[in-house]
């Protein structure tokens, strides 16, 4: 046989894509199943996370109702209703106008305070960003913060999925004195203010793209979130 | 009773042309195939392959290590079934089908860790356009699995793999000790010895970025190459 032939390379060809074509195929629908369930655990996991509430992914099923206790979607400064929070494709909304997105927000209780936890999308240097980021009460001061990535380099980029860069976010404020919404700076060497946090060294872009992505993200909520801080304040202290 | 000499005679002979035709599995010369890419034929610093994820993974060790281990399956894998295939593959369209090769088992092992090893995926996942582009698995097909038989290759991938593997892992080393101050995410040195905390010490931030990877790895090549003075070229 003439492994040479113009025929026999367009036969070799047609045959190994058709069987690699065909053996990934069948491997991504079989487990697509498993892969969903570990995406939603762990979707769990970094919200409970960012509350801090530290929990394996097999663990968050179970304790993600006891801490969240209201799932809403919010466009146009609005409650809209009809939507499952949880669902929303994140990645979809980000490309809309801060207005038009409809923006999951979830509401979380621990040791009778209450979080609002908002889900943040951005671009790092390499691909997508995300994470979540807890606010307490005054919609100003961050509780938690919690980021992922997909393909930025271990060592540079990657950091921001660290503990050590997460941590800085806790107590900074997002608001200024006047209310206004002015993000988190991601800075180089000397975050000394409660608007500042330290970059990664040799992680810039990925750094930038932090601030940028909470920046974005947080305006869909804030008048929101004031207004529904204020009607929940009120009622509680009428009570 | 003299035939049955000879014919035991001839018995013993065939035995002996059928050991003499097949090679024991770990022969000399396929010892050779594991041992040489540690040193005088090792993919990084003197076949010069792979040198772009070298530089790219090794701020920590921790993702060095997995890299290394991944390769090896990747390349061991991707050996032995190019090498079956040797006979077939059409020589104008063999670069293509190398490729595929690797790419279809990388992407195939990723797709089953995200379904049942979930934590080691998302570790992984960062690797998997570094493996299929690593110029080493694609070196090897063509260099060794193209024209050799399936347990040659195979262990020619993994040789290689450690060799690779091994370099990766001293670049590591040094790159987080003096860069971060950790191995493996622990503090090594102590917190005293930083001047933030009144000592001498500061971690040098220059072994985090991509050109230091180069430095470290021409060391490598320098110290070895002073060592073993085969490999200095005329």
């Amino acid at each position: 046989m003439d492994v040479n032939k113009n025929s026999y390379t367009f036969m070799f060809a047609a045959i190994m894509v058709i069987v690699v074509a065909a053996l990934l195929s069948f491997a991504a629908t079989t487990l697509k199943p498993y892969q969903d369930e570990n995406e939603r655990l762990e979707k769990m996991q970094s919200i409970l996370s960012s509350i801090k509430v530290e929990v394996s992914r097999e663990e968050a099923a179970e304790l993600y109702p006891e801490y969240i206790v209201q799932e809403l979607v919010v466009s146009n400064h609005e409650e809209k209703p009809g939507i499952e929070a949880f669902n929303v494709d994140l990645t979809k909304e980000v490309r809309k106008s801060n207005i038009e997105r409809e923006a999951p927000l979830y509401i979380a209780e621990k040791e009778g305070q209450r979080f609002f936890v908002i889900p943040i999308r951005g671009t790092g240097l390499w691909g997508p960003i995300w994470g979540y980021i807890s606010l307490q009460e005054d919609v100003s001061t961050l509780y938690g913060a919690v980021f992922d990535h997909q393909g930025e380099t271990p060592g540079l980029g990657a950091e921001i999925a660290t503990a050590a860069f997460e941590t800085q976010f806790e107590g900074k404020e997002i608001l200024d004195d006047s209310g206004n919404l002015i993000g988190i700076d991601v800075r180089k060497g000397d975050a000394s203010t409660q608007y500042q946090v330290d970059g990664i060294s040799g992680g810039t872009i990925t750094s930038e793209g932090v601030e940028a992505m909470i920046l974005d993200c947080l305006e869909s909520y804030i008048p929101f979130l004031k207004d529904y801080a204020a009607t929940y304040s009120t009622a509680g202290s009428e009570l | 009773m003299a035939e049955e000499v000879l014919e035991k005679e001839a018995v013993e002979q065939e035995a002996k042309v059928t050991t003499k035709t097949r090679e024991p599995l770990f022969s000399k010369r396929n010892r050779k195939l594991i041992s040489d890419p540690f040193d005088d034929d090792n993919p990084i610093t003197v076949q010069v392959l792979g040198i772009c994820s070298a530089l790219a993974i090794t701020v920590k060790l921790y993702p060095a290590v997995v890299m290394a281990i991944s390769v090896m399956f990747v390349l061991a894998a991707g050996n032995v079934i190019v090498s079956l295939m040797r006979n077939f593959i059409p020589n104008r369209i063999r670069i293509i089908v190398q490729l595929v090769v690797v790419a279809a088992l990388v992407v195939l092992v990723d797709q089953v860790l995200k379904a049942f090893v979930y934590d080691v995926s998302k570790e992984l996942s960062v690797f998997v356009g570094l493996i299929i582009t690593n110029c080493i698995i694609m070196g090897r097909l063509e260099a060794f699995a193209l024209g050799n038989k399936p347990w040659r290759s195979f262990l020619d991938g993994i040789g290689n793999a450690f060799g690779y593997g091994i370099i990766l892992i001293i670049v590591a080393f040094f790159r987080e000790l003096l860069g971060s101050g950790t191995l493996f995410g622990l503090q090594i040195i102590p917190d005293s010895w930083y001047i933030v905390n009144g000592g001498f010490y500061s971690n040098n931030g220059f072994m985090l970025l991509p050109p230091m990877a180069l430095i470290t790895v021409g060391i490598i090549i320098w110290v070895q190459r002073s060592r073993n003075t085969k490999l200095i070229e005329e």
